[in-house]
C-alpha cells in the first residue's frame, strides 16, 4: 500500500486529460474552457509538488507557486475579456468571436 | 502508512470525480462549485506530499479568489447556457480520442520511467531536515535564490490587475459623479450672489441661487 510518486503522477495525468477533454466538450462556452485550463494548471502543480516531494528538492514547490501566480493572472484577464465581450456583443459563444478575422 | 494510502485514494478519487463534473455539469455554477471541490482535494494531496504552505495557498488563492471570481462572472452574465451546450456531442468523439491517447501516453510514460541514479546528488535546493517547516524552507529559498523570479511574479500580478481594471472600467456619460477638485476649489465669490430684492416682486428665475 505504499503510495509512491507514480500514484500522484497518474492522478495529475488524469486531471490534465480531463482538462483537455473539457476544452473539446465545451467548445462554445468560454467560461468552462477557462475552468478546464485551471484544471490543467492544477494537474501541472500536482506534478511539480510530487517531484519536489519525492526528490527532496524544494525548487519544485517554488515553481508551483509561480504557476499559481500566472494561473491567477490568467483567470483575471480572461474573465475581464469575457465580461467586456459580453457587454459589447451580448453573447460569449466562441464561434461568434471572429471580430478580428484571424 | 495505511492511513496515508486511504487518504490518498479518497482525495484523488474525489478530485478526479469533481474534475469530471466540472466539464460535464449542465449548469456552470455547478461547474465552479465542483472546481472548488477539486481544488480542496488537490490541497489535501499537497498536504499528504508535505507541501503544507502550497496547500494553504491553493485554498486561499484558488478557492478564495479565482473560483469566486468565476462564480461572480457566471452569475453576472445573462447567458443561455443550454444553447451554448448544444452540439457538444458532435465534438465528443474527437475529444475522447485525443483525451484517451494523451492519458494512455502519460500513464505508459509514468509506468516505464525511473529516476537516474545520480539525480540524488544534483538537487538544486535539497530539502532541509524535519526541524525546518515547509513554509520556512520555501521562504528561505524564495527570498534569496529566487528573489528576482518572485519580483517578476509580483509584476505579473500587478499587470494583470491593471489590465483587468482597464478592460472592465467604463465611464457612463449620464451618471453624475462627485468631483472633489471642483468642490474643494469653490470660492465664495462664485457661489454666493447678493441681490437687491425689490419689494413685492421677489427674485427672478435667472438671478436665483446658483
Amino acid at each position: 500500500m505504499e503510495i509512491g510518486l507514480a500514484h500522484y503522477l497518474i492522478v495529475a495525468a488524469i486531471l490534465f486529460t480531463l482538462g483537455i477533454f473539457g476544452i473539446f466538450l465545451n467548445r462554445k462556452n468560454v467560461i468552462v474552457i477557462l475552468m478546464s485550463i485551471e484544471l490543467m494548471l492544477l494537474a501541472v502543480n500536482i506534478n511539480f509538488v510530487a517531484f519536489s516531494s519525492f526528490l527532496g528538492d524544494m525548487v519544485g514547490q517554488v515553481f508551483a507557486m509561480f504557476v499559481l501566480t500566472v494561473a491567477a493572472a490568467e483567470a483575471a484577464i480572461g474573465l475581464a475579456i469575457v465580461v467586456i465581450y459580453f457587454r459589447n456583443r451580448g453573447t460569449i459563444a466562441v464561434a461568434d468571436i471572429n471580430l478580428m478575422k484571424g | 502508512m495505511i492511513v496515508q494510502a486511504i487518504c490518498f485514494y479518497i482525495f484523488s478519487a474525489i478530485a478526479v470525480a469533481s474534475g469530471v463534473m466540472v466539464i460535464a455539469a449542465r449548469n456552470p455554477v455547478h461547474s465552479v462549485l465542483f472546481l472548488i471541490l477539486a481544488f480542496f482535494n488537490a490541497a489535501g494531496l499537497f498536504v499528504l506530499m508535505g507541501a503544507e504552505f502550497l496547500a494553504m495557498i491553493l485554498v486561499i488563492v484558488y478557492v478564495g479568489a479565482v473560483a469566486v471570481l468565476f462564480l461572480f462572472v457566471v452569475m453576472m452574465l445573462d447567458i443561455d447556457f443550454a444553447q451554448l451546450r448544444s452540439g457538444a456531442v458532435r465534438y465528443l468523439p474527437i475529444g475522447a480520442t485525443v483525451g484517451i491517447i494523451l492519458a494512455v501516453e502519460l500513464v505508459l510514460m509514468f509506468a516505464a520511467w525511473v529516476f537516474a541514479p545520480e539525480v540524488g546528488q544534483a538537487l538544486a535546493a535539497p530539502m532541509p531536515g524535519a526541524h525546518v517547516t515547509n513554509t520556512a524552507a520555501l521562504g528561505d529559498l524564495l527570498y534569496t535564490k529566487y528573489v528576482y523570479a518572485f519580483q517578476a511574479a509580483g509584476i505579473i500580478l500587478l499587470i494583470a490587475m491593471i489590465g483587468a481594471i482597464v478592460l472592465t472600467l467604463r465611464h457612463k456619460p449620464d451618471v453624475r459623479r462627485q468631483k472633489i477638485g471642483v468642490q474643494v476649489s469653490r470660492r465664495r465669490t462664485e457661489t454666493i450672489a447678493l441681490v437687491k430684492v425689490k419689494a413685492r416682486e421677489g427674485i427672478g428665475e435667472e438671478e436665483g441661487v446658483r
